[in-house]
């Protein structure tokens, strides 16, 4: 017996409400995260991510209140992120009760960023958050930054390893040509990148029938699996989800 | 009835506060070796590293009172590093002394094909001794995170989690039975976490 594979919603927060971008656009609310975040963990969650898609710094007071909020009642690891710039930021999401944060553009423009969370808060709580599209001309995996609409010109799976290699403890990794589109999770993406670096990887982007997730959790080493709106939408119920996953083989906490 | 949550500036004890304010518990942070000494339970959280830990006790008095508090009979209860705390030594960057509340010692997760360390995640734990802590947790899953482990001897495992080749003591208890340590986080164990708070609430009624 070994680590049970992760399955973990993630809620795309925007003015206090639970919110699924289709491709990070046509964004449509879906409900209070307290009371999202609470269903999801009766239902089996194995952690939750909370992504905030806001910008001002009023709504980001919201995002503390809602993290504060939230760990209050849910008791499962609470991985938060979106717009984070400095080690303060972090502090301010931890001290609401956050257990780990995810960095993503800021860490593109200031990758010390990672080192410094790392020396504070540990490794295990600091997550590299990786935007990847497939290049077909160039044949690489490109990481994008700034939601997803601002190419940079790195390598994603070298930017993997880099980012590792500055502090981080985790990896999130939403392949942008997947999410959205419900056809599966982006296997040899993921099969890549856990050849190439030996951290937890949380794959993300495409789940859209049950198979998704087996495929991705038979076929690839990854720690976890993240969707949304399959689960916010309610066409993949989570415990049929991990009993099915558990019948295939995969170790699954039921 | 007073639990009292060793306030040590270690690591984020809010959540553990939460969690237990869910059982409906009420603690109270504190350093005060007096308050500690007449508390009813102890709960020694802990995130981070061992030597630092142990100079911020230190620092503060409160190895003494913690050693006196664990003979005393109440239960107390050390959670993540401060179940880790409880040994003797740990191995970590040189050899630190610990409370020695507990034989034993803390070293370093081996490096194993196709095993990471830290141990980031949920394991299934196995009983090896029933107590008021293991009681509901035989197969189930907590949440771990750590890269240092436990050796000790037989008699002081009440759980193991089985990681590649290494058998991780997740839960311990000391002769008298009034010490439990838990390697994993309760407060983030979902309901099977939240039911090992609610055993220590039984624990703390019962004394």
């Amino acid at each position: 017996m070994t680590l049970a594979k992760r399955i973990v919603p993630a809620l795309d927060i925007k003015n206090g409400q639970v919110v699924k971008g289709v491709q990070f656009e046509n964004l449509r609310s879906v409900g209070d995260p307290v009371t999202v975040a609470k269903a999801y963990e009766q239902a089996g969650a194995d952690e939750l991510v909370l992504l905030d898609i806001t910008a001002t710094l009023e709504e980001r007071d919201t995002m503390m209140t809602i993290v504060n909020a939230i760990s209050s009642v849910v008791f499962i690891p609470l991985t938060v992120g979106g717009g984070i710039r400095s080690t303060q930021d972090m502090t301010r999401l931890i001290k609401a009760g956050a257990d780990k944060i995810f960095v993503n553009s800021a860490a593109v423009k200031q990758p010390e960023l990672i080192t410094k969370g790392a020396a504070i808060f540990g490794s295990q709580a600091i997550v590299g958050a990786i935007d990847v599209k497939w290049e077909p001309k160039s044949k690489f995996y490109q990481v994008y930054v700034a939601g997803g609409t601002q190419p940079t010109g790195l390598n994603a799976i070298s930017w993997a390893k880099e980012m590792v290699a500055l502090g981080a403890g985790e990896l999130l990794v939403t392949s942008m040509d997947a999410d959205g589109t419900k056809n599966g999770y982006d296997i040899d993406l993921y099969q890549q990148l856990t050849e190439a670096v030996s951290v937890p990887i949380v794959a993300s982007g495409g789940a859209g029938k049950i198979e998704d997730f087996t495929a991705l959790l038979t076929q690839t080493t990854v720690d976890a699996a993240l969707a949304a709106s399959v689960f916010h939408l309610g066409e993949i119920a989570l415990p049929q989800l991990k009993q099915t996953l558990k019948k295939e083989g995969v170790a699954i906490r039921i | 009835m007073t639990i009292i949550i060793i306030d040590y500036g270690a690591g984020n004890i809010a959540n553990v506060m939460k969690a237990i304010a869910s059982t409906g518990l009420s603690a109270k942070l504190s350093h005060d070796p007096a308050e500690i000494l007449s508390a009813d339970g102890v709960v020694l959280p802990g995130v981070g590293a061992y030597g630092a830990a142990m100079s911020a006790l230190n620092e503060r008095q409160l190895i003494g009172p913690l050693q006196a508090y664990a003979k005393s009979g109440k239960p107390f209860l050390g959670v993540c590093l401060g179940m880790q705390l409880l040994f003797e030594r740990s191995t970590e960057f040189g050899e630190t002394a610990g409370l020695g509340i507990i034989p034993g010692d803390v070293v370093t997760l081996p490096q194993q094909q196709g095993y990471k360390v830290p141990q980031m995640g949920w394991n299934q734990n196995q009983v090896r001794q029933l107590n008021p802590i293991t009681s509901t947790l035989n197969d189930t899953y907590t949440y771990f995170v750590h890269s240092f482990y436990v050796r000790t001897a037989r008699q002081y495992i009440a759980a193991t989690v089985d990681y590649g080749q290494i058998e991780i003591p997740s839960v311990v208890v000391n002769d008298s039975g009034n010490v439990i340590g838990a390697q994993f986080h309760p407060e983030k164990s979902g309901k099977d976490g939240l039911l090992v708070w609610q055993s220590f609430k039984e624990m703390v009624d019962d004394k």
